[in-house]
């Protein structure tokens, strides 16, 4: 069939080794020595022995792993406890608790799963009354990763939005809340609020003063807080842990606010999302429910182990001194100066595009330029019967094998057309902000902005890639755009 | 919103109850007391968290287990017991047992997770090609990098391509093919998917006693009715259609039976059906209009003479486009028994048949919701559909190791049946196939009523005091389901020969010393 390209580029995902991006050395040697029977050596009950390879350093002894087969761990074949394996559920304890300056953080209260979802899943399991009248409810942002909210619909519940606020840069304003809440109460009994944060797909960064709010919000509102803090603790991302923000605040908030925080190893610049590793973090339950989130987790069995090493290295990766911290230096530092030299260019060139703005990446693995289409455009689009978004993004794969997303599944405010109305066209987090800087320097006079029938798209897409691709995909995209402009202009 | 500390709470049968928390959490009481901080009852309690949890019970995992991991702490802190090591005979985790894994499937899995090694050596061409292809079908060329909802399509094809040369040529459909975080992710999703109606229309589900408490589990949390149909002791764990038929029928009195759950071979009782009885099985479920699940994660592990794995999709198609084109049915199978052990991986996979387009889009969604199975385990799955072929330089080493794991376990299970035997009190059936084995304890009625006192079942009774005694975790049979006033306990077969002979040996003592005791 022929194209005129050759190849999709696919930077829809927030998976960065799908983009592109090669995994760590070190993760991956650590994985493969946990393989002891590769060639049928004698052994010892249980005692694990490395194989020699030239190519795998003996990554054993300077990961702690070791301590891991001594006590709990057989094989990589095995199940583990229920809740991950002890030793490696402690050292992520122990992460968490560096990462929050000292604030401690309980082995017991944490369950590593296959992948954040699952744990979400569980946790919303508990809270869900499906025979009570009304139904459960749990309010989540919009606009919002859609598999979660999905995923809490596919169990019953009431999905209460709350929208966050696209002029300050989707922030989570308190207000919003309030009145959701109080719209929520007439058609459902809200249990629980969700937040994202950084925002999935906004990539809104809360304030320490907005997470206290919504603390002090969900305490006298008496609502469960699950906060999906994915992309938290990553080496691009500079935030602070609701627990934490908790915590700080002190009793009797930090000892009465019942909160479920979701982890994974899948972002950041390791993103083994493919092995499936996640955890959350439960603070302040009862001691009879936890006994209970604990047979919901062990008809699961256990998570993937390859997964679990993943979070134990997220969790310890090289230090200096450790034989293997040189090549695992080198290697982030590589991923780092790729995704910076990317974002250059980038935003350099989306910025040259007509119609699309693009701040300077400050941080992480994405950009998030936006983008007015014409009002021809959007006509052309609902003319074919589709959403904007999803027409342009469809031309764009289908005339130059470039994927992204359609952004209306993750929402957006019904709005009154003739003033404003977004999209977004991919679903990544993004560590960094949109505000009205951008309308300035678009050009376009605010009244515009506020008035004309215009449609922004904010577009997002994977930047942790090699440099060549990302040359490429700026190429097609350069290509399509000014054919595209010039089409509806 | 969760009603706050100071009201009464109403709780989920409608009554009023004053708020009960801090008389059922002492250590929470106390904390908070030691806290100073004004006590305020927990957001989340017993009283309003989700109903069906609480009827939700995994035996396997259950409390013997956890009291089995504090022994063992303890034991490593130094406390005397009258044993040095926990025998954990309570899960079906071979490699924790000690079996070990399969060479090949190591290997193979070594070089996806570190294509360096491509470079290497040491390992076999068939396994190189093998990881290159996996490595080709998945995103940016690694395992690392989520991978379609329903599995890699190329891993899909190779178990399609497995499931009709291992039923003499009956066409699979990849599409058909879903992979999963071991078979428990698809049982449960089809589960979900089936599920449905209110009051007289709840879906029923119709699953044997003994059974596998994953159903019983899942069925709890999504609030189905559970069918129980009695597997026939006497008769070494058959399965009568007649008793289906009875089943159905006094259920039908206030649900609506809609699926029919088989497990073969059985788990925990081990029983092979024959084919006739899974012809029986399929014609019941066509005239009943039920929706078949057919668990066949144990098909590798058949032992006993005369028995044989027939897979329900063959025996199904065998028997003519009548029931081959209206039957609906998912097969269930997993990485985690069979002779590769490999549970920590999480590999599985179903294969729907029959299910309605629209419906199976459905499905398709709803996996979508969990992303995507840990590819590893689709790694290893598609070695376990495509093994070394005999012209394969690793053939060889392959067939050794499978064939001696497979034999050591016929070895055991027929040992075990043999030792149990000869035990007064106990009965044991032949361990046809899978890995465990769910004898019949006689116990004396004073022990019956000690157990009543102390508020346990007594078959958890037995075993606890077991645990306690001899450092042996086995799972009582309730935890499974047995006829009323009979009693079990589930062993798996696993540990090492000599091992297993001390265990037996041991369960022995331990019974004749109970019997004793409470005569």
């Amino acid at each position: 069939m022929k194209k005129p390209y050759k190849e999709i580029i696919d930077l829809s995902w927030g998976d960065l080794q799908r983009a592109g991006v090669k995994p760590l050395s070190f993760v991956r040697q650590v994985i493969c020595d946990s393989f002891p029977f590769i060639f049928f050596v004698e052994e010892q009950h249980m005692q694990v022995l490395a194989f020699s390879s030239e190519l795998t350093p003996h990554s054993f002894s300077d990961v702690c792993l070791q301590n891991c087969i001594r006590k709990s761990f057989v094989s990589s074949g095995s199940y583990t406890a229920t809740a991950g394996i002890p030793e490696i559920v402690h050292r992520v304890a122990e992460f968490i608790t560096r990462q929050d300056g000292g604030i401690p953080s309980h082995p017991e209260n944490i369950y590593i799963s296959a992948g954040s979802q699952r744990a979400l899943t569980n946790i919303v399991t508990i809270l869900m009354n499906r025979k009570a009248s009304p139904r459960t409810g749990i309010l989540t942002p919009v606009p919002c990763y859609n598999i979660a909210t999905l995923s809490m619909m596919a169990q019953g519940a009431t999905v209460v939005p709350y929208y966050l606020n696209q002029e300050h840069s989707w922030e989570l304003q308190i207000e919003e809340l309030h009145r959701a809440l109080e719209s929520a109460q007439r058609v459902c009994n809200p249990v629980a609020l969700y937040v994202i944060n950084p925002g999935n797909p906004t990539g809104h960064v809360q304030s320490r003063k907005s997470m206290q709010e919504v603390i002090h919000f969900v305490s006298e509102r008496s609502l469960f807080l699950l906060a999906d803090e994915i992309d938290v603790y990553q080496d691009c991302f500079n935030g602070e842990k609701t627990e934490f923000v908790l915590m700080e605040m002190g009793p009797p908030l930090s000892d009465t606010v019942e909160l479920a925080s979701f982890h994974s190893a899948s972002k950041g610049f390791m993103g083994e999302c493919g092995l499936r590793d996640g955890y959350v973090e439960l603070v302040n339950l009862d001691h009879t429910v936890m006994k209970y989130i604990y047979v919901l987790f062990s008809k699961d069995s256990s998570a993937p182990v390859l997964g679990q090493f993943a979070l134990d290295l997220m969790a310890n990766p090289p230090q200096p001194g450790d034989p293997s911290y040189p090549l695992y230096n080198v290697e982030m530092q590589n991923i780092r100066t790729t995704v910076a030299d990317n974002a250059k260019r980038a935003v350099e060139v989306v910025n040259n595009m007509l119609g699309f703005c693009c701040q300077p990446v400050e941080g992480g693995a994405f950009a998030f330029p936006q983008l007015h289409l014409p009002p021809k455009a959007i006509e052309k689009a609902e003319e074919m019967g589709m959403k904007p978004d999803t027409y342009y993004c469809t031309r764009l794969y289908e005339e130059s094998g470039v994927l992204v997303r359609p952004g209306s599944e993750y929402g957006q405010k019904e709005g009154t057309y003739h003033i404003r109305y977004i999209f977004q066209l991919t679903g990544l987090s993004c560590p960094f902000h949109i505000n009205e800087h951008i309308c300035n320097k678009l050009n376009c006079t605010v009244t515009s902005f506020h008035f004309t029938p215009f449609i922004f798209l904010f577009s997002r897409f994977c930047i942790a890639t090699s440099a060549d691709i990302m040359e490429e995909l700026l190429k097609r995209l350069s290509i399509f755009h000014t054919q595209f402009m010039e089409d509806f202009s | 919103p969760f009603p706050p500390y100071h009201t009464a709470v109403r709780g989920v049968d409608g009554k009023h109850h004053n708020n009960s928390n801090n008389n059922n959490n002492n250590n929470e009481m106390s904390q908070q007391a030691m806290n100073g901080v004004p006590q305020r009852g927990k957001l989340l309690t017993l009283d309003n968290m989700n109903p069906k949890v609480k009827r939700v019970e995994y035996a396997v995992r259950g409390p013997i287990v956890q009291r089995a991991v504090q022994i063992e702490k303890e034991l490593r802190e130094g406390v005397k017991k009258p044993f040095t090591e926990v025998i954990k005979a309570n899960i079906g985790d071979a490699h924790a047992m000690g079996q070990k894994p399969i060479t090949f499937l190591r290997q193979v899995l070594a070089l996806c997770s570190y294509p360096e090694l491509l470079k290497d050596n040491q390992f076999p061409e068939d396994a190189k090609k093998r990881a290159q292809r996996i490595l080709e079908a998945c995103g940016g060329h690694s395992i690392g990098a989520y991978s379609a909802s329903q599995g890699i399509e190329c891993i899909r094809h190779d178990v399609a391509h497995f499931i009709e040369k291992r039923d003499g040529g009956i066409p699979s459909n990849p599409d058909n093919i879903y992979l999963s975080t071991g078979a428990s992710d698809a049982i449960v999703t089809i589960l979900k998917l089936l599920v449905s109606g209110e009051g007289r229309d709840r879906t029923g589900v119709m699953i044997s006693i003994p059974q596998y408490p994953l159903y019983s589990a899942a069925l709890a949390e999504l609030d189905a009715v559970q069918i129980s149909y009695y597997l026939d002791e006497d008769k070494c764990w058959s399965l009568d259609v007649k008793e289906l038929r009875r089943a159905l029928y006094a259920a039908r009195q206030h649900c609506n039976p809609r699926v029919l759950c088989i497990i073969n071979p059985g788990n925990p009782t081990g029983q092979v059906q024959s084919r006739q009885c899974i012809e029986d099985v399929i014609r019941f479920a066509k005239e009943e209009n039920l929706f078949l699940m057919a668990d066949e994660v144990y098909q590798d592990n058949v032992y006993a003479e005369g028995c044989q794995f027939h897979s329900f999709k063959k025996v199904l198609f065998e028997m003519g486009p009548e029931y081959s084109s209206k039957v609906e049915m998912a097969s269930f199978h997993s990485t985690s028994k069979c002779y590769m052990g490999e549970c920590g991986f999480r590999g599985g996979y179903m294969e729907v048949i029959n299910m309605d387009p629209e419906v199976k889009a459905q499905l398709t969604k709803l996996v979508s919701v969990r992303l995507c199975p840990p590819v590893p385990g689709q790694a290893l799955l598609d070695l376990v559909v495509n093994p070394p072929q005999p012209d394969e330089p690793s053939y060889a080493t392959f067939m050794k190791e499978r064939t001696a794991v497979l034999a050591a376990l016929a070895e055991k299970a027929k040992l075990t049946e043999q030792i149990f035997n000869t035990v007064p009190g106990i009965t044991c059936n032949p361990v046809q196939g899978a890995m465990y084995t769910f004898p019949r304890i006689s116990l004396p009625q004073k022990a019956i009523d000690k157990a009543k006192e102390e508020g346990q079942v007594p078959d958890m009774f037995y075993c606890m005091k077991l645990l306690e005694e001899e450092g042996i975790c086995l799972v009582p049979g309730s935890g499974f389901g047995q006829r009323e006033g009979t009693f079990h306990f589930r062993m798996t077969i696993l540990p090492p020969t000599e091992k297993l002979k001390l265990v037996l040996k041991k369960i022995k003592d331990f019974h004749l010393r109970f019997t004793k005791e409470f005569s």
